[in-house]
């Protein structure tokens, strides 16, 4: 097992320096001057020549992306340009409400997606299968942003059940700042419980059909036992993959619903570093972002060791 | 000759027309589909005003008989303004498809082809991959600058990955069959065989994934709108037209909330036929059906 993780790590070292260097290069193919660009039209010549000093932009190519490996391996993600301090400190700054958003999010999608995955499954092909079917595709095909604020007029302005927008006053409890959470979850999870859905539903058919399942059955063993003890705690391995790909699904849902609830976050940071320019933010959030997800999906994997006696590395 | 899956070419027109017919979600997808891409491509024929144009003494007005979606804060027509932004978020989606399926199938067919070069290929997609959509997306606007076709290279790039993993699973499945074989032992050129054979038989996972992409595309194009990282805010899109509408959204919900619908009606659409063209073209997932 300890070669298959170590073996895992590697693996990971790798996506993560082709990571790096697809971010590198994304900044590179800039048409013109990456510095010019970045200060505006007004930047004087002397502002212009100090800021490629200062990123480093007078080495050669191959010298710039060594440094920038370097860089990178060690954490140092560059300074934010318009912010004053180093963008992983920028980044960790805003890393809570994302998150805590994210987290709360995929436990929603959770509530949602299996109960309606296993329902669906128990009933193929039934009104109830049609019906949760029907729901997760509908649900899949919002955008995020424009479910968002038309849940903000009617459940935050409206009924007045939710606040606006924000992330609290500063100082808020940390009670207060999940409370303005809970919507944008609600938004996010609703968004990805459909692919959870599906996803539970194809695994529970896969279980059902299988013999132990018919020899419950033929044992007199109850619906609801072979259901839920025997097949659902089977059908829900293959469901911890899926819970990967949400993650993935639910921090680009997070950087779009961010800035429709102004939240704080990961997010709305990397959509205002766009609109400003700041290059350096944008590559950094891009790398602690796949980090993120490859880091989930590690141990996504790795769990399956613990809970799953069949499987062996 | 066989194949991993069903070609779309041996599907005959009267097969396929049976299999539709018992499937009435997926007439009613082709359906709405069909509508909003006829309304889009005909549009100054089959809206009522021109799309730009305001009038003032009409502005927020609710939906009505003359204004079937309500006006907006300057009094444009959003019935109008939603059928020409299909035209730009369809298009967008469109040439989305085209370019992340030929990149995707000419990555996907060289990393199933030529193991000397699959892991260099497969760690990139792995790479790729691991950005969510968006994210990557609006970092490629931002470098490459806003516009219509630079959305479309940012999508494009942002889902080859997706049709290149597939695309690389159903070749790794085709070089191994036994008229890939015979076509080898009788000296066809590698070329040949890519070009006659192996792309023939990827027709069905491409469209599969093709039309899952449109979905995607539309979704993320109407996201980059709305973040005002995409098109320019004067272009009507639908994730524009959404952008202008949210700040009047207590006032005139409708201006908003239309457009959102007829994004939530062309993925829908398009999410039914590609699982629908799924389960036709791959057998293998006919059982949970």
């Amino acid at each position: 097992m300890r070669q298959y993780i170590l073996r895992r790590l590697g693996g990971m070292a790798i996506v993560m320096f082709v990571v790096a260097t697809i971010v590198f290069v994304i900044v590179r193919v800039i048409p013109g001057d990456p510095a010019a660009i970045m200060l505006g039209p007004d930047a004087t010549g002397a502002d212009i020549a100090a800021l490629r000093e200062r990123l480093g932009l007078n080495e050669p190519l191959p010298v710039q992306y060594a440094i920038f490996l370097a860089r990178t391996a060690v954490g140092d993600l560059g300074q934010s340009i318009f912010l004053n301090r180093p963008v992983l400190q920028a980044i960790a700054e805003r890393a809570e409400p994302t998150l805590c958003l994210t987290l709360i999010a995929i436990t929603i999608a959770l509530l949602i997606g299996l109960p309606a995955g296993i329902v669906s499954a128990v009933n193929r092909g039934r009104l109830a299968d049609q019906v949760a079917l029907a729901m997760a595709m509908l649900l899949a095909s919002m955008p995020a942003f424009w479910l968002g604020l038309i849940f903000i007029q009617r459940f935050s302005v409206d009924l007045g059940w939710f606040p606006v927008a924000g992330y609290g006053e500063p100082g808020a409890s940390f009670l207060e700042r999940m409370r303005h959470l809970l919507l944008p979850a609600i938004v996010l999870g609703l968004n990805s419980s459909a692919l959870i859905t599906r996803f539970t539903r194809a695994s529970m058919l896969d279980v059902l059909g299988e013999d132990y399942i018919r020899t419950g059955r033929s044992k007199g063993l109850g619906e609801p036992v072979v259901v839920m003890k025997h097949a659902l705690r089977n059908a829900l391995i293959p469901i911890l993959t899926v819970i990967g790909l949400t993650m993935a699904l639910l921090l680009g849902g997070a950087v779009v619903t961010e800035t429709v609830f102004s939240l704080p976050g990961v997010g709305n940071l990397v959509v205002s570093a766009v609109l400003r320019r700041d290059y350096p933010v944008i590559q950094g959030a891009l790398i602690v972002i796949a980090a993120l997800y490859v880091l989930v999906n590690l141990a996504i994997d790795l769990l399956y060791l613990l809970i799953d006696p069949r499987v062996r590395y | 000759m066989s194949a991993p899956s069903e070609s779309v070419a041996a599907l005959s027109g009267a097969r396929l027309w049976a299999i539709l017919r018992q499937r009435k979600a997926v007439l009613l997808g082709l359906a709405i589909l069909a509508a909003i891409v006829l309304l889009a491509v005909f549009a100054p024929y089959v809206t009522p005003y021109e799309p730009n144009r305001m009038r003032i003494s009409q502005r927020m007005r609710p939906p009505s008989a003359q204004n079937w979606f309500g006006t907006d804060e300057f009094g444009r027509d959003i019935f109008t303004r939603v059928i020409y932004g299909g035209r730009i978020s369809l298009l967008a989606g469109a040439l989305t498809v085209l370019v992340a399926c030929v990149s995707g199938t000419v990555l996907g067919v060289l990393a199933g082809f030529f193991k000397r070069i699959d892991g260099v290929i497969s760690r990139i997609i792995d790479a790729m991959m691991a950005f969510p959509d968006i994210l990557l997306a609006i970092a490629l606007v931002a470098v490459l600058r806003p516009s219509l076709a630079n959305v479309v290279i940012a999508l494009g790039i942002v889902y080859t990955p997706r049709v290149a993993r597939v695309v690389r699973a159903a070749t790794l499945v085709i070089r191994e069959l036994p008229f890939v074989e015979a076509a080898r032992a009788l000296g066809v050129p590698t070329w040949r065989i890519i070009l006659r054979h192996v792309l023939r038989n990827l027709a069905s996972p491409i469209i599969v994934q093709g039309t899952f992409v449109f979905a995607y595309a539309i979704l993320a194009e109407a996201g980059l709108s709305f973040l005002g990282t995409g098109v320019s805010p004067e272009t009507p899109t639908w994730g524009t037209i959404i952008a202008a509408g949210q700040q009047y959204a207590r006032q005139a919900d409708w201006i908003m909330i239309f457009p959102g619908l007829a994004i939530v009606l062309s993925v829908l659409s398009l999410q039914l036929v590609g699982d629908t063209l799924r389960d036709i073209l791959d057998p293998k997932l006919r059982k949970d059906l």
